[in-house]
């Protein structure tokens, strides 16, 4: 015989509770629900947009009575419990019908406050609640006429938004000069007036209602100093209380709420209480994501698991009227010992303040710019400290790292684990997942399969930009975006079909993956040939003609089809001999121009294709190789001069590049990567705009990725500090190798890192000791067949230089 | 390195030669350019999605070899800045220019729109593994 879950109160949290509870143990209750309204559960925290015709009821349903059938629970609408019989556990209902139970949910919910003023009672009085409350305001609404908002907080201005939406001409009544003078400081608060104000709505502040006046029907709203304002409608939303009758009624201890220990159990061990009737540690909660915290709380426990706590939620709030971008949360005033960081562009309606107490953001109001909401509250509910970017704050997380990626650049920044949906507390790996693994492409499947934007719909817009990125730009269209026009396949299907299928030639994945044409184009071969020359290492046989001619040839083509060459010049640091091996090369050859690149090398300028090979070998006698100054290959590692010679130099960062230098030389990668080693914070070799920067410090070295110093200025981000340059070249290799295979073809660090997060990053890196270990193992490996210099091999006596001379001259 | 000899001269894969045009290699089928055949190179010379070039007094011609081993020869120069045809990569019946990614269709010379240009083409052709070009553009 199954025990017996009884729960009152067929809204959010009450239901979420069992929803959480089915996936626990779904045969754990037999289950009865009893519900004072006629339906479902709804979606309440939608009623705004039911309002403002927006949305129905339809469509705010979360659970229809077919669910309730298909999970066995017993559902009692339009049923009001009177009466809870704890000595004999037992609920009766207003008609009569009772029900036993052996655990007792209670989920109440609140109740309206309504002003005790004269005419209060009045028809045409009506509260914001509930679904019936929102049907008498239509239904007003539909006659046109004049509505009085009593209350300027976040239900009265969304039901004064969705009233003048309905063509109601609305005045809102608030008692202080602010409006949601809980959630917004006196700034924000008066934008959000004038805004609202822009829209067509009146406010009256500052005004103390005194009466509602009327005989048969509500006629107007009388003031404290005597004034009337004539209204055909009167909405009271001026706060709710939670609902505590019936547990006050059984006896349950309640302050102002029914109050509940960190497992949401009341003082009655049988009898649990979620939702917005309850008081926990002092606070309650009208919001809904609290109440799906306690939710999952709660269901822990009635499934007997016992381990799960509640410790009180940190709130935030959004303002649900389309068009207005608001977000407020935590300790938004601030005060004495709070650092107030503050954005104001009235011109521009844009205002943010942050609050910020012991290097910790603690508090938040956005209007007009809501962007970085979400970023902003992970960073106070994970009590991140804030002190190294903290004069970037305000500027938002994209302005953290911005390489020029325009919108996108905002959720592709964002770490897998930040947070999207606050409501069902869904984040972004989860949706990003669950868009591939199950071939998502609308906002209503994400919704369907994650919850993701179900609830109160503020973070629709970032979902959406989820969907657009993972999808490609246009998400509707089921088609995401592919290599190149040859293929639909992305390039990471290309990468894993590769290896899945040990695809071992361009052709071979041509033909596998049904390329649209024959042998592709010159933008996916080059593609194709670094993947298969990364997947397969000492294995792959190049292909030349994928590769761009710079690659094919080993010297960079100029714009007048001449060349240039530059020897490798380790960590920057040369000898006499090589420079006269330069010099001499240089006059042999009547180089035109000879100059010193930015990665402190040297660059022979206008050298004729059919000269490099010689060139070259000349170099190589000298004992100068390739400096990959052509290729999507590791280029240069500069340095300064370090603690050998400069009086503030702490570390010997021209020793560091060099052996950084041995060790990467000659590594194909997705694009260019630029090394820089400086030896003390000031930081001469500019490290700090480099792929992979090093910065000498007292105590050893730390170490920075992610640098651009090209058209859009990247500074990297710290990685972290090692001790050792042991331990600096397994950060480097580990590092080159991830970027090596997970990264896209032509996508340099930079954009890779804002793509997959630098927490990403860091986890395979920093946390991942053994992780690390195993990608530098690969670097190495790969590293044995790819430091060969390939002048030396194409100068050999031996081999001809067919591609570098005209095949025949005539006339 | 393979090397062939043919009558008089030796056609290397490796080595520039110096040829002049010469009477006996003249087109004997109608339709053929006026001027003389001359002969370039072995077909093997020239890599598969690749080019070589033929250096004249009148400048480069680019002679490409395609997947479906057709043979093109174009005037080395893109319509847009003059770049070195020959350099760029080959895909199709096309090359992109190593420079600005222009992509000229090897059959006709033209530029892939939406860019617009002409390279100027020459008849070319292979017999027994020989390439003939006629330095008689089209």
């Amino acid at each position: 015989m199954k025990d017996k879950l009884v729960l009152i109160g067929n809204g959010m949290a009450g239901v979420r509770t069992l929803e959480e509870l089915l996936k626990l143990d779904p045969d754990r209750y037999g289950i009865t629900v009893f519900g004072a309204e006629p339906f479902g559960n709804y979606n309440r925290i939608l009623l705004s947009p039911v309002l403002a015709g927006e949305k129905t009821l339809q469509d705010i349903l979360l659970n229809d009575r077919d669910w309730y059938e298909e999970n066995g629970i017993t559902l009692r609408t339009g049923c009001e419990v009177t009466f809870i019989d704890r000595r004999r556990r037992r609920v009766v209902g207003a008609d009569g019908s009772g029900a036993e139970y052996d655990r007792l949910l209670l989920a109440t919910g609140s109740v309206p406050f309504v002003l005790p003023v004269p005419g209060h009672d009045l028809p045409g009085v009506v509260t914001f609640r509930d679904i019936q409350d929102v049907d008498r305001m239509l239904v007003a609404a539909g006659s046109g006429g004049r509505a009085v908002v009593i209350g300027g907080g976040l239900l009265g201005l969304e039901a004064a938004n969705g009233l003048a939406r309905q063509g109601m001409e609305v005045t809102v009544v608030h008692v202080l000069d602010t409006l949601m003078e809980r959630q917004l400081d006196r700034p924000a608060a008066e934008l959000l007036r004038r805004s609202l104000e822009s829209r067509g709505l009146t406010f009256r502040m500052a005004a103390r209602t005194q009466a509602i006046v009327g005989e048969e029907r509500v006629r107007g709203v009388c003031f404290s100093d005597g004034q009337e304002l004539a209204a055909d409608l009167v909405v009271m939303a001026v706060g709710i209380r939670p609902n505590v009758e019936l547990a006050q009624q059984a006896g349950l201890y309640c302050e102002r709420g029914v109050v509940v220990n960190d497992t949401m159990q009341t003082y009655d061990p049988r009898i649990y209480a979620v939702g917005e009737c309850v008081q926990h540690r002092s606070a309650t909660y009208g919001l809904v994501a609290p109440l799906f915290e306690q939710a999952k709380v709660c269901a822990n426990h009635l499934a007997d698991l016992g381990y799960a706590r509640y410790p009180g939620s940190v709130t935030a709030t959004r303002l649900k009227v389309t068009g207005i971008e608001l977000f407020s949360a935590g300790d938004y005033l601030g005060g004495e010992g709070y650092d107030e960081l503050v954005y104001q562009d009235p011109g521009h309606g844009v205002y943010k303040k942050l609050v910020v107490k012991d290097d910790r953001l603690c508090g938040a109001v956005l209007f007009g710019d809501t962007t970085d909401a979400s970023w902003y509250f992970q960073l106070m509910r994970e009590t991140t400290d804030v002190d190294a970017f903290r004069d970037r704050l305000l500027f938002g997380q994209a302005h953290l790292g911005d390489s020029g990626h325009g919108g996108a650049a905002t959720v592709a920044a964002m770490a897998d684990d930040a947070e999207v949906c606050g409501c069902n507390g869904v984040c972004k790996g989860a949706i990003v997942r669950a868009i591939t693994a199950k071939g998502l492409f609308t906002l209503e499947e994400v919704r369907a399969h994650t919850k993701a934007s179900s609830s109160c719909g503020s973070c629709t817009g970032i979902v959406e930009q989820l969907l657009a990125q993972v999808l490609g730009g246009d998400y509707s269209a089921p088609e995401v975006k592919p290599l190149c026009p040859c293929t639909t396949f992305t390039h990471e299907d290309v990468r894993r079909v590769i290896r899945e299928n040990a695809l071992k030639s361009v052709p071979e994945v041509i033909r596998f993956l049904e390329w649209k044409t024959p042998d592709g184009c010159q933008v996916c071969r080059p593609a194709l040939n670094y993947y298969l020359l990364c997947a397969w290492p000492g294995e792959y046989r190049d292909d030349g003609q994928s590769r761009f001619i710079n690659e094919r040839a080993h010297a960079n083509i100029q714009r007048d089809g001449t060349y240039s060459v530059v020897p490798r010049i380790w960590g920057g640091v040369t000898t006499p001999a090589e420079l006269k091996a330069i010099a001499e090369v240089a006059e042999k050859f009547q180089v035109p121009t000879v100059k010193f690149t930015g990665g402190q090398r040297i660059d022979l300028l206008g050298v004729k294709k059919e000269q490099l090979p010689a060139v070259w070998r000349d170099l190589n006698r000298a004992g100068l190789v390739s400096g990959h100054a052509y290729g999507k290959a590791v280029r240069t590692v500069k340095t300064c001069v370090g603690s050998e010679w400069c009086w503030f130099g702490t570390q010997v960062s021209t020793t560091l590049g060099i052996r950084l230098e041995r060790l990467c030389w000659g590594a194909w990668t997705p694009h260019k990567v630029k090394l820089g080693v400086s030896g003390c914070p000031r930081n001469c070799a500019e490290a700090t705009i480099k792929d992979f920067g090093v910065v000498g410090v007292d105590s050893g070295w730390e170490i920075h990725i992610g640098g651009n110093g090209g058209v859009k200025v990247r500074a990297t981000d710290l990685l972290g500090r090692v001790k050792t340059m042991e331990e600096v070249l397994e950060y480097a290799s580990a590092f080159l190798q991830l970027y090596r295979e997970e990264a896209r073809y032509l996508e340099r660090t930079a954009p890779w890192i804002e793509r997959v997060g630098l927490g990403y990053v860091r986890q395979r890196l920093v946390e991942d000791a053994r992780g690390r270990g195993t990608l530098h193992q690969r670097f190495l490996e790969s590293q044995q067949y790819a430091q060969i210099d390939p002048w030396a091999e194409q100068a050999a006596p031996a081999v001809a230089p067919a591609e570098f001379v005209p095949v025949v001259r005539v006339g | 390195m393979s090397a062939k000899r043919i009558g008089d001269h030796t056609v290397s894969t490796n080595q520039p030669i110096e040829l002049a045009p010469r009477a006996d290699l003249q087109a004997r089928t109608e339709g053929d350019p006026g001027g003389a055949w001359i002969l370039v190179a072995v077909l093997a010379a020239i890599p598969v999605r690749g080019a070589r070039v033929v250096a004249t007094p009148e400048g480069d011609v680019a002679v490409f070899r395609t997947s479906d081993d057709q043979v093109f020869a174009v005037r080395d120069r893109c319509p847009h800045k003059g770049g070195p045809l020959s350099q760029g990569i080959v895909f199709g019946h096309r090359v992109a220019c190593p420079l600005h990614n222009w992509v000229i269709d090897l059959e006709q010379g033209q530029a892939v729109a939406p860019d617009e240009g002409c390279a100027a083409r020459f008849p070319v052709r292979v017999t027994d593994g020989m390439v003939y070009l006629a330095l008689r553009a089209f």
